[in-house]
């Protein structure tokens, strides 16, 4: 048995020696106070869908980099979510439908052109062509006058520019918008707005291989679907600048790599946490986690295109269903407290100022089953017998609607009141919810496309608006939000349209759920890290410790 | 020999048009891929339409997958939505995958073999119970538990190795991965392997050779182990191709941007050229791995002859 012991000890001093290089390992990524201005940030991305294009990227992953490497004429402020005034030098109005746009001169692009008018009012007019078949222009562009000309409903474009814009000067420009909008002007911090170089027009897809723009950060490689590498750009005008280095994106497959990755101390952002990630966060991370709501809210919808849900009944039922949820409990037992139980159907990012209301939906968005059992009663029963809500099957749902579904049933003592129904795809999904062959209540989520309570009411809730899934229309509602459309202070838009809000209250063509948080988790290696109101990473202003 | 490979070279043509059609057809019953590109939001009409159109999707099936087939011959293997060529994608993943699954099959043929020789020659002793055991263990834990428990152990709490694999994918970072990637069919091949020595060894020509006092190493490597690996030799070749298709897991895991990483992208995306161009590529090598097989037994057993 020699032989054996002397495996045995080998066996030790293999374990010894790394325990040995371990502990050399982790002590080496200890930090200290002070920041270094050329450190790069290592940050959690993923593969954008889309050519990285303003008026075609609509998802986050390309929305992070659009961001870095773009300013528009408005910059939605980190933390507050107020649009300010960045590349703009002034846009004024009288009317609320005809606004001039004054640039600030001396801007360039990375590749050292000059920001123009001509920049934006080209780059837009390409964006709403519809041979382009750009997917993000629905609703920037469509309130600009001569939209239907260049991207009509059917058949082909008559016009390859839209009407409603004139270029007055190089700094200069007026734009017509179709009716009314007196928010428009803070809605020009949304990507699609952004300006594009001459070198676009004359090449897209060279320039799609290579982005160039005007933001805090220029790309120095971009390897698809592997990482990106961005550093400060010396070119960049506007206010943000950049306090690291620069930053490498990597991506990732798996959240749970990225999260392994974090903790390895081999990334630095990781705001793509996984639910099991999001359980030991706090620990593992000695509470270097963020974790804040984001403008972006969740809701059961209705198909009020089905003549049973349309009824005056059904009205009650619906209101029953709402208060069937048991929201607290919901939030914090499936989602560990990274969704906020709904009060509205905004978000409070937009804040007490810009509409947010932690009341406006009251007892009807409030747990109460005896209430919830004599409403559903009263309005005739659930319509069909029993309430399904469907799900996309390939996104992470089917936990939160069976436990929805669940507190319905106990609130009804009936164990067939909800059952929850998987469909496949998203895609699929997506079709059957917009070829109107829902027949029962189906889940749905909102994104705000820039912090203002219309983005969550008018694309929604207007009479056949681009995303009313539940093809709810109410005169008086429509008639509610034009009348905020034309309002002449910002205050007296967001209280009209609060106004209009609260006959959603009474006709619940959807139930608010609940309020999604965005959270981060850094590493030891970096300080400053903050979300913006679209839950996005404050890149400009993370800083690597010395 | 020659024959025989040109008459098998002729029967991959068929399986490949039957699965470039299955898979295709496959993707294709997935639904509409262009409400997909617009994430929550319902889809712009004229913008789908246009879209649509612009992808082909319009034509019947059959006409699309001719169109695609047109494509295949003149090279064009079609783009992703973000227009990637998907030959390029093939480009940068097959390498990647290639890389991983030789460090996956180096592990396999010299760890799963080498136990298994060792167990086989010392049958109902100690180190033959402990090999038995420990396989045991490795086969009915699934892959991405050992995965995971090895990447955070290695990778994160010991900090020894990489805890995903970085950019270019070094042979280093990859060792991890390849293990457990092989970590299964390593232990299979130490059984198959085990249970062919342990019958070999009482064998005539064994005998033999131990009688013609060659020494016990040759006897081992130039007799026993000749004869005893042709059904070894079997399971590795076809899991060659399993090993490409499966890194699925293992590359998820260890965020390794391979087959498996765009394949599932694919899928997600409903992009049907990306999909069926990686599947035909694998499909090809599957084809290409079993033909070499089929060859490996004449070389092993020269009793097998192919006309």
């Amino acid at each position: 048995m020699r032989g054996a012991t002397q495996a045995k000890f080998a066996a030790g001093a293999i374990a010894i020696a790394l325990a040995a290089t371990a502990c050399s390992t982790s002590s080496s990524s200890g930090s200290s106070s002070g920041s270094n201005a050329n450190g790069v940030v290592r940050a959690w991305w993923g593969d954008p869908q889309n050519p990285l294009i303003p008026t075609d990227t609509n998802e986050v992953n390309g929305g992070a980099v659009l961001n870095m490497i773009f300013e528009g004429l408005q910059h939605y402020n980190p933390k507050t979510g107020v649009a300010e005034l960045a590349n703009a030098q002034s846009i004024t109005t009288t009317d609320q439908q005809h606004f001039t746009i004054t640039l600030k001169p001396g801007w360039k692009f990375s590749d050292g052109t000059p920001v123009t008018a001509s920049s934006y009012v080209d780059a837009w007019n390409w964006g709403a062509y519809l041979p382009h078949a750009q997917n993000n222009t629905d609703p920037f562009f469509t309130s600009i006058q001569g939209y239907d000309a260049v991207h009509p409903a059917s058949g082909s474009p008559t016009a390859q520019t839209m009407s409603g814009l004139k270029v007055v000067n190089d700094t200069t420009f007026t734009v017509a918008l179709t009716q009314k909008f007196s928010l428009w002007p803070d809605t020009l911090g949304y990507s699609a707005f952004y300006p594009l170089p001459q070198s676009f027009f004359k090449n897209p897809t060279a320039w799609e291989a290579h982005p160039v723009g005007n933001g805090p950060y220029v790309i120095k490689s971009w390897t698809k679907g592997t990482g990106m590498s961005l550093t400060p750009n010396s070119t960049y005008s506007g206010n943000y600048k950049p306090k690291n280095g620069g930053v490498d994106l990597k991506v990732y497959t798996d959240p749970n790599a990225a999260y392994a990755d974090l903790q390895a101390g081999n990334l630095d952002i990781d705001n793509g946490l996984s639910n099991t990630a999001l359980k030991t966060v706090q620990s593992d991370l000695n509470g270097r986690y963020l974790n804040q709501p984001a403008g972006i809210n969740q809701t059961i919808s209705f198909p009020l295109n089905q003549p049973k849900w349309n009824t005056a009944g059904a009205k009650l039922v619906r209101e029953g269903i709402s208060m069937a949820i048991d929201r607290p409990t919901i939030t914090k037992v499936i989602f560990q407290g990274t969704r906020t139980p709904a009060t509205d159907w905004t978000s409070p990012v937009l804040g007490a100022e810009g509409g947010y209301s932690s009341t406006l939906c009251g007892d009807v968005c409030t747990y109460n089953p005896t209430k919830a059992k004599q409403l559903i009663q009263q309005g005739g029963g659930i319509p069909g017998g029993q309430l399904t809500i469907s799900y996309n099957a390939d996104g992470p749902h089917k936990e939160w609607v069976d436990a929805v579904c669940n507190s319905i049933n106990n609130a009804l003592g009936n164990t067939n009141a909800c059952v929850g129904k998987p469909i496949g795809t998203f895609a699929d999904f997506r079709n059957q919810i917009q070829n109107k062959q829902m027949t029962s209540a189906f889940r749905t989520g909102w994104q705000m496309d820039y912090p203002l309570i219309q983005d969550f009411l008018q694309p929604l809730f207007y009479t056949n608006a681009a995303s009313n899934d539940s093809h709810y229309s109410n005169p008086q509602f429509d008639s509610m939000v034009n009348q905020a459309n034309a309002a002449s202070t910002k205050s007296a838009a967001v209280s009209d349209f609060q106004n209009a809000e609260k006959l959603l209250v009474t006709d619940l063509p959807s139930i608010p759920l609940w309020y999604q948080n965005g959270t981060v988790g850094w590493s030891s290696n970096v300080s400053n890290v903050s979300l913006d109101v679209f839950s996005v990473p404050v890149y400009t202003n993370i800083t690597v410790n010395k | 020999m020659g024959r025989y490979v040109i008459r098998r070279l002729l029967q991959m043509i068929p399986v490949f048009i039957g699965t470039t059609f299955i898979i295709f057809a496959m993707v294709h019953a997935l639904g509409d891929p262009v409400a997909a590109l617009f994430g929550d939001k319902a889809p712009d009409p004229a913008v789908a339409a246009q879209l649509r159109q612009q992808l082909g999707l319009n034509d019947p099936l059959i006409v699309q997958y001719g169109n695609y087939m047109k494509g295949i011959f003149t090279g064009d293997l079609g783009t992703t939505f973000s227009g990637q060529p998907v030959t390029e994608l093939l480009k940068t993943a097959y390498p990647t995958t290639l890389k991983l699954t030789v460090v996956a099959f180096t592990f396999e043929v010299i760890i799963g073999i080498g136990l298994g020789v060792i167990s086989g020659m010392r049958r109902g002793r100690l180190a033959d119970t402990g090999v038995m055991v420990m396989t045991l263990i490795v086969i009915s834990i699934p892959t991405f538990v050992i995965g995971y428990v090895l990447q955070y152990l290695f990778g994160v709490k010991w900090g020894l190795a990489d805890a995903t694999v970085p950019e270019g994918a070094p042979i280093q970072s990859l060792l991890l991965p390849g293990f457990v990637l092989a970590s299964v069919s390593l232990a299979y091949v130490a059984r198959l392997t085990r249970t062919t020595i342990a019958e070999n060894s009482k064998a005539d020509y064994v005998r033999t050779a131990v009688a013609k006092g060659l020494p016990r190493r040759r006897v081992i490597t130039h007799h026993l182990l000749r004869n005893s690996l042709i059904p070894v030799i079997t399971f590795l070749g076809t899991d060659l191709g399993a090993l490409m298709g499966g890194a699925l897991v293992t590359e998820r895991i260890f965020n390794i941007h391979g087959v498996g990483y765009y394949l599932y992208q694919g899928i997600l995306r409903q992009n049907t050229p990306t999909v069926v161009g990686f599947v035909t590529v694998l499909v090809i090598v599957f084809l290409l791995a079993n033909l070499l097989v089929d060859l490996l037994y004449a070389v092993l057993d020269p009793r097998i002859r192919y006309a």
